[in-house]
């Protein structure tokens, strides 16, 4: 009861810090998606850049977050607004699962159909527009949906650089040792990562071919 | 693409070879003609070079040496794409688009073509009839079609465009024995109304000799002979013996007889 009122006592702030975590995970994702996808298809289509690309992804993904963020706060310009920097460290660490998918998405197409699109005269382009891409894209989607889930958890620690977001609650809650505080971040970041599950897997289902 | 005189061979190769990226060589000194309007069957086991004797000709494959020409003119020149798309496709696995519906998977060439969509639309219905398909079937799915009825589509999808020639990849292979039957009695008698060049990969020496006005027997990357069904029976070639002995009694019946050798056949029967 104590934690209801709690809510409803900072409801403005809740919803604000909420949106700021949205955009922050909205972008992100928009922008790993936006690069992610053409690597993918290249990865997928010449394998030689099928290492390099998913081994940079790969060692980004295990650097520490708090570390990653940290390493980027003397870039120039980056540097001088922490919603920036926030963005781009989320950027990099959602770039794996969309690259990889992508790849996996467009191997996965089964090479009857791509050799008879080819031998029936598409050109490349439209071989990767009408058939690969819609084709695969129930597994790319499926790596976006990880890389949003993902993302919602570690936009939280953007908090630690100042960038907002839901982590302002958790970080306030861990220095004053108050658990309604934490819980008020906490769980509105619980209730948008399970919704963006939920939402982006009824998607792909929906998209994925018989 | 210069035409030649309509007496020229439709298909030609010139001393072709084909080796892998890894070195493997998978045809060599390959010299075939294909006339206009017959049904050439390339007939062999598997690694024996059919295939890639088939996807030299719409370039899915390019040739290490030697040229395969369409038409009088040579495949390594030109613009690919239209080669490709004045040559119809049909591999075993069907390869018909999930995605698509069947009116889509068949009305596609013609729509990058630039077709107006009346016309693709009138183009399906045309082709489903031919290859004997219920209209109803056009607002439908691959996965909702029986493997007969998909084998149809495959062949009607390469028939959109009304392409002279005809690539078939062991279409009938998946089939069971009475479908199969049935596909290839249509098959002929669809040959017989449109007159396309074909080229038939099998390595069913009972299909050769029913559908081919000619076989090519193809052995470890070598084109071993050319013979028309009736000379096949009587060829004293011991892998063509072979393929006799293999298949048993009664191929004298399935046998091509739309040939000229028909006489010579019934002459050299026991």
């Amino acid at each position: 009861m104590n934690l209801l009122r709690f809510f409803w006592q900072n409801h403005e702030q809740i919803v604000e810090l909420t949106a700021e975590h949205l955009w922050l995970v909205g972008i992100s994702t928009l922008l790993a998606v936006l690069v992610g996808i053409p690597l993918g298809i290249v990865s997928a289509h010449w394998p030689v850049w099928n290492k390099p690309v998913l081994g940079a992804a790969n060692i980004i993904q295990t650097i520490p977050s708090l570390a990653l963020f940290g390493f980027l706060l003397p870039v120039p310009w980056l540097g001088s607004r922490a919603d920036r920097l926030a963005i781009l460290a989320l950027t990099l660490y959602a770039l794996l699962p969309v690259i990889r998918n992508t790849y996996t998405g467009i191997r996965g197409v089964d090479p009857a159909v791509v050799e008879a699109g080819r031998g029936m005269g598409l050109t490349d382009r439209q071989l990767l527009f009408q058939v690969e891409l819609p084709l695969a894209l129930s597994v790319i989607l499926s790596g976006v949906r990880v890389a949003v889930v993902v993302s919602v958890g570690l936009a939280t620690i953007a908090a630690a650089i100042g960038a907002g977001g839901l982590g302002e609650f958790i970080f306030r809650g861990l220095a004053m040792v108050n658990n309604q505080l934490i819980l008020a971040g906490a769980i509105p970041a619980a209730v948008l990562a399970l919704s963006a599950d939920f939402g982006l897997g009824w998607l792909e289902r929906r998209l994925r071919t018989p | 693409m210069k035409t030649n005189a309509s007496d020229g061979p439709v298909i030609e190769f010139r001393d072709v070879a084909y080796v892998l990226p890894n070195g493997q060589s998978l045809l060599s000194g390959l010299n075939l003609e294909v006339r206009r309007g017959e049904t050439l069957v390339l007939l062999g086991r598997s690694g024996s070079g059919k295939t890639t004797t088939l996807k030299l000709i719409n370039r899915l494959l390019t040739p290490a040496s030697g040229e395969v020409l369409v038409n009088g003119a040579s495949t390594a020149h030109g613009d690919v794409i239209s080669l490709r798309r004045s040559i119809g496709y049909v591999i075993q696995e069907i390869g018909l688009f999930p995605h698509f519906t069947v009116e889509r998977n068949i009305g596609l060439v013609p729509q990058i073509e630039g077709w107006p969509a009346e016309r693709v639309h009138q183009r399906v219905e045309e082709l489903l009839q031919m290859v004997e398909l219920d209209s109803q079937i056009a607002t439908r799915y691959p996965h909702q079609l029986s493997g007969g009825q998909r084998q149809r589509v495959g062949v009607a999808r390469a028939l959109a465009a009304d392409p002279a020639i005809l690539l078939m990849d062991e279409p009938f292979g998946a089939l069971d024995a009475i479908t199969r039957d049935q596909l290839q009695r249509e098959f002929l008698s669809l040959q017989h109304r449109l007159n396309k060049t074909v080229v038939f990969v099998t390595h069913d020496l009972r299909e050769a000799l029913r559908l081919g006005s000619r076989i090519a027997l193809m052995e470890a990357g070598r084109l071993v002979t050319v013979l028309s069904p009736a000379e096949f029976l009587r060829s004293k070639d011991s892998l063509a013996a072979a393929y006799v002995h293999a298949f048993g009694d009664g191929l004298e019946s399935v046998a091509n007889r739309s040939d000229s050798n028909r006489d010579d056949f019934n002459r050299g029967r026991p």
